[in-house]
């Protein structure tokens, strides 16, 4: 034993230094925009630059209307199948894959086909249309993340007994929905919303492609344009990953009352 | 004859109510249903559709062939050489850091930390993810400068350079490697300690216990997952065009371009190579469902 | 001469001393079962004959030879586990023929006892298919002929029935024991169904908190427990509190009558009350000879459970229960309903610990 223990600490080192040696150089290179010292310099740039402001302001717009739509078509469509149509699930969970099997490059590409100007439906032919088509597109992007944490969410409620015994005490279908199953499943949408935000948030095909002012695009054009700011935009990005990821275990954990009992 | 006559009722009369209600509750389903197939299922069969039509709009192979030109062969080859190759790596590296972390004797806590960071790390993908790798192995980064200054090393002199294959492919191990440790470690947990223990009372070794138990109850698992990370890297576009911009020949980023601009002259060879992707992460994520529900039809 | 001998074992995790002083010899071919509650340290025991665990002191030696110093791998001990651990990608021959292969047989004798084994469990048509497609009790029979095939010379049972349903229990149990009893081969079997241990057992090991409270054949365990626990643990027992009148004679007092325990040994003090236990059987309500003691009680529960009535009495403070046999013709008794209850003074036990 002590010879694979010895042999696993050191796998797990070398994976670790891999891992955490460019975080900590992406920091140590942002930290160096003013020559000589060690600065928050490249920070301070990026965060006074109104571009990043607006870049930013927007795909977190863009992040939190997904979100809401993202929400509004998958719970009612998670809880249908479970309940009324079990039948269905096997191929609305297929669906629900489909934007993790095409890659991103090639839905965009086929929306702006389907929606150009001289399409049934010119989303891309406005500014607000373009905007549409955008949500949409990262609504797409985020169904899988979303759909299979409201799934689970459902799951670990045991939704088909719960709407029954709402109803057996008189509830009607808008009680059962907004009173008992949308404040259980509400820990599960914050974890799909968190993933969706992380995912809108560094979002670069779609909104290239579209043309529109998001941070994805922004960040690209940093780099190539400038040296030490893209470090110190990597670090912000990383960090609100994190972020995310922490916000999501710290949802799942204030719903102790919701798990499973193994 | 009363039996007959509730017969009929029951398949006739009884039916188109229950037929109506049957209906109705499939409605349930409609605005999910409108929004993929506008958004997702249409848009991909156009591009599917596109790919054998011509400008004329009747159907033809002359796209598909056309794809034998060398560029786009060259960038076919190529994004499927650096999708194998960090599908392998990752695959490989993945399975030691998951393998220690669960029957290596490393402490629990190590573990969760390790998953916590690998959900962050495999979604770190992307324009961020460049432009830390050339913070750190660029020319200016971190362990260029310090191999240079600390130990008179230079990288350039054994030729490695961020800007190609290569620090690609380091780039998207990155997020390939915290993947399949999310996907390989329950998989592993899975690996019952009495399997060991019974193949131990019977006397076999180590070595035996891999190579007749573990591996062959494993294999499907690694191999899906091998395929998933091949898909994973074959569509990966952002960290691509963030890290070597348009040096580098890919499939996504010659559909990028294609896209933003017609550089092939040809706006329907844009949707044939777009098949092309669609083909081959298809058939990789195929070879990926199938192998998964074989390992658990064997884990009951 | 001892086939198996087990000598002072012990095995602490940290702090705690999950067995404490553990001895036992086991003859060839014998067949003890190891009896006690969830943690009473009957595994870690098995675990540590099996090498899975390394006891913290002590020796286990089998035919004379320490085998401590022995891998698992090495030790020729076959084990059955309660979760059954077939290997899932192999078929129900090629788990049998696992450790004839790893012994490097040759194909062709690792066919023969392959056949000859599942013909033993009766599954012999069932050599191609997977273990997700048989039934518990058939993995479980499969897991058993595998450990059997190479001819160990223990084999070791973990719980192996806890996970079956009660009927395949029962007729599993037999199984085995039929098994073992035509190959002849020494074997330990853990449990912590009393029912299971008492009926195919040569000998029981009677566990709690890490030591062997008692070991003796099943009706010995039975009859004559020697521990307040073993008493408890192994079959029902009725408990009536009675008070010390004199020690010379062994006599005490149930109420208004006297028995004299003679000649049981009485520690307690004149003036004590102790527990006497009696079985539910020993006890009757109709006399069988002029020396047996009579207390009264009230009927509070009739419990129809077969062949069998047990009938819940009240007697002073307590409850006891009295197993009668079901006679077709004789009503039971109805509830409230006041008896004489006999016993004879030598079906007591006495527990003072």
């Amino acid at each position: 034993m002590k010879a694979v223990k010895f042999w696993s600490w050191l796998a797990y080192a070398v994976g670790a230094f891999y891992f955490l040696l460019p975080l900590a150089a992406t920091f140590e290179f942002s930290l160096r925009a003013r020559r000589g010292t060690y600065s928050f310099d490249a920070y301070q740039v990026v965060l006074a630059d109104p571009q990043f402001r607006e870049t930013f302001a927007f795909s977190f717009a863009a992040a939190i209307v997904t979100i809401i739509v993202g929400t509004f078509i998958v719970v009612p469509t998670a809880y249908w199948v479970r309940l009324r149509l079990p039948q269905a699930r096997s191929v609305v969970e297929f669906i629900t894959l489909l934007p993790l099997i095409i890659p991103a490059i090639v839905i965009v590409f086929g929306h702006i086909r389907m929606f150009n100007t001289s399409s049934y439906l010119p989303l891309t032919g406005s500014t607000m249309g373009t905007n549409v088509l955008l949500i949409c597109g990262y609504a797409v992007l985020s169904l899988p993340y979303m759909y299979r944490a409201v799934d689970t969410g459902l799951r670990t409620i045991d939704v088909r007994t719960l709407t029954e015994a709402a109803q057996s005490l008189g509830g009607g279908w808008f009680t059962v929905l907004g009173r008992v199953i949308f404040p259980n499943v509400f820990v599960a949408i914050l974890s799909g919303a968190f993933l969706t935000f992380a995912i809108v948030i560094g979002e670069y095909v779609f909104a290239a492609l579209l043309n529109r002012p998001a941070f994805g695009p922004y960040m690209v054009w940093m780099g190539g344009n400038r040296a030490y700011e893209p470090a110190a935009l990597a670090v912000m990005a990383f960090a609100i990953t994190w972020g995310c990821m922490a916000l999501i275990q710290m949802a799942t954990r204030f719903s102790k009352y919701n798990k499973v009992v193994r | 004859m009363s039996d007959l006559g509730a017969l009929k009722r029951r398949t006739t009369g009884g039916s188109i109510a229950e037929f109506g209600k049957g209906l109705s509750v499939w409605l349930g389903l409609l605005p999910f249903a409108l929004f993929v197939s506008l958004f997702l299922i249409l848009p991909t069969m156009n591009i599917i559709v596109g790919a054998f039509q011509n400008a004329e709009g009747a159907f033809t192979f002359d796209n598909l062939v056309g794809l034998n030109q060398a560029n786009i062969l060259n960038a076919f080859w190529v994004s499927i050489k650096i999708s194998l190759l960090t599908a392998a790596l990752g695959c490989l590296i993945g399975l030691m850091i998951a393998a220690a972390l669960t029957k290596g004797g490393l402490p629990i806590w190590l573990r969760d930390a390790t998953i916590t960071f690998s959900g962050v790390a495999s979604n770190f993908a992307g324009v961020p993810l460049a432009f830390a790798f050339i913070a750190t192995f660029g020319r200016l980064g971190l362990v260029t400068v310090i191999l240079r200054d600390v130990f008179n090393f230079s990288l350039a002199s054994i030729g490695f350079n961020l800007i190609s294959f290569t620090g690609l492919a380091l780039t998207y191990l990155y997020f390939q490697v915290p993947l399949m440790i999310l996907i390989v470690t329950p998989a592993l947990d899975g690996m019952r300690r009495e399997w060991r223990e019974a193949a131990d009372s019977l006397g076999a070794s180590s070595g035996q216990y891999l190579r007749f138990v573990a591996l062959p109850i494993l294999w499907p698992t690694l191999l899906g997952t091998f395929a998933l990370l091949f898909a994973n890297a074959f569509g990966a576009v952002a960290t691509a065009m963030a890290l070597t911009g348009s040096s580098l020949s890919l499939m996504p980023i010659m559909l990028f371009a294609q896209i933003r601009g017609d550089v092939l002259q040809n706006p329907h060879l844009g949707y044939a190579i777009a098949f092309a992707m669609i083909a081959v992460t298809a058939i990789a994520n195929l070879i990926y469902i199938t192998l998964r529900a074989r390992a658990e039809r064997w884990q009951k | 001469m001892s086939y198996l001998q087990i000598h002072n074992l012990a095995k602490n995790f940290g702090a705690t001393q999950v067995v404490k002083s553990f001895d036992l010899d086991i003859a060839k071919g014998e067949f003890v079962s190891f009896l006690g509650p969830s943690g009473c340290g009957k595994t870690t025991v098995l675990r540590m004959i099996a090498g899975f665990e390394t006891p913290s002191s002590g020796s286990i030696t089998i035919e004379g030879k320490d085998i401590l110093p022995l891998r698992a791998s090495q030790r020729n001990i076959g084990l059955v586990f309660q979760s059954y651990a077939l290997f899932p990608n192999m078929t129900v021959a090629k788990n049998v023929g696992f450790g004839l292969k790893i012994a490097g047989q040759s194909p062709d004798r690792i066919e023969a006892r392959v056949t000859e084994m599942l013909k033993l469990i009766g599954l012999g048509d069932k050599g191609d298919r997977y273990p997700f497609e048989l039934s518990g009790g058939q993995q479980q029979r499969v897991a058993l002929a595998r450990a059997l095939a190479v001819q160990p010379r223990v084999l070791l049972l973990d719980e192996p029935l806890s996970a079956l349903d009660a009927k395949i229990r029962v007729s599993l149990r037999r199984e085995i024991r039929e098994i073992q009893r035509s190959l002849g081969i020494t074997t330990i079997f853990v449990t912590h169904d009393q029912e299971e241990a008492l009926s195919i057992s040569d000998r029981v090991v009677v566990m709690n908190g890490g030591i062997a409270e008692q070991v003796g054949a099943p009706h010995e365990i039975y009859n004559r427990p020697k521990t307040k626990f073993v008493a408890n643990f192994v079959g029902t027992l009725n408990s009536i509190p009675a008070r010390v009148l004199d020690r010379s004679t062994s006599t005490f007092q149930i109420g208004s009558q006297n028995l004299s325990l003679a000649p049981a040994v009485v520690t307690s003090k004149i003036g004590n009350t102790v527990n006497l236990a009696i079985r539910p059987e020993s006890m009757r309500l109709n006399a069988r000879n002029g020396n047996d003691v009579v207390v009264s009680g009230t009927i509070e529960e009739v419990q129809f459970l077969g062949s069998v009535l047990r009938l819940r009495t009240r007697v002073m403070d307590s409850v006891v229960s009295l197993d009668t046999f079901n006679h077709p013709n004789v009503p039971p008794p109805s509830l409230g309903e006041v008896v004489a209850i006999h016993f004879s003074p030598r079906d007591v036990i006495l527990l003072e610990g």
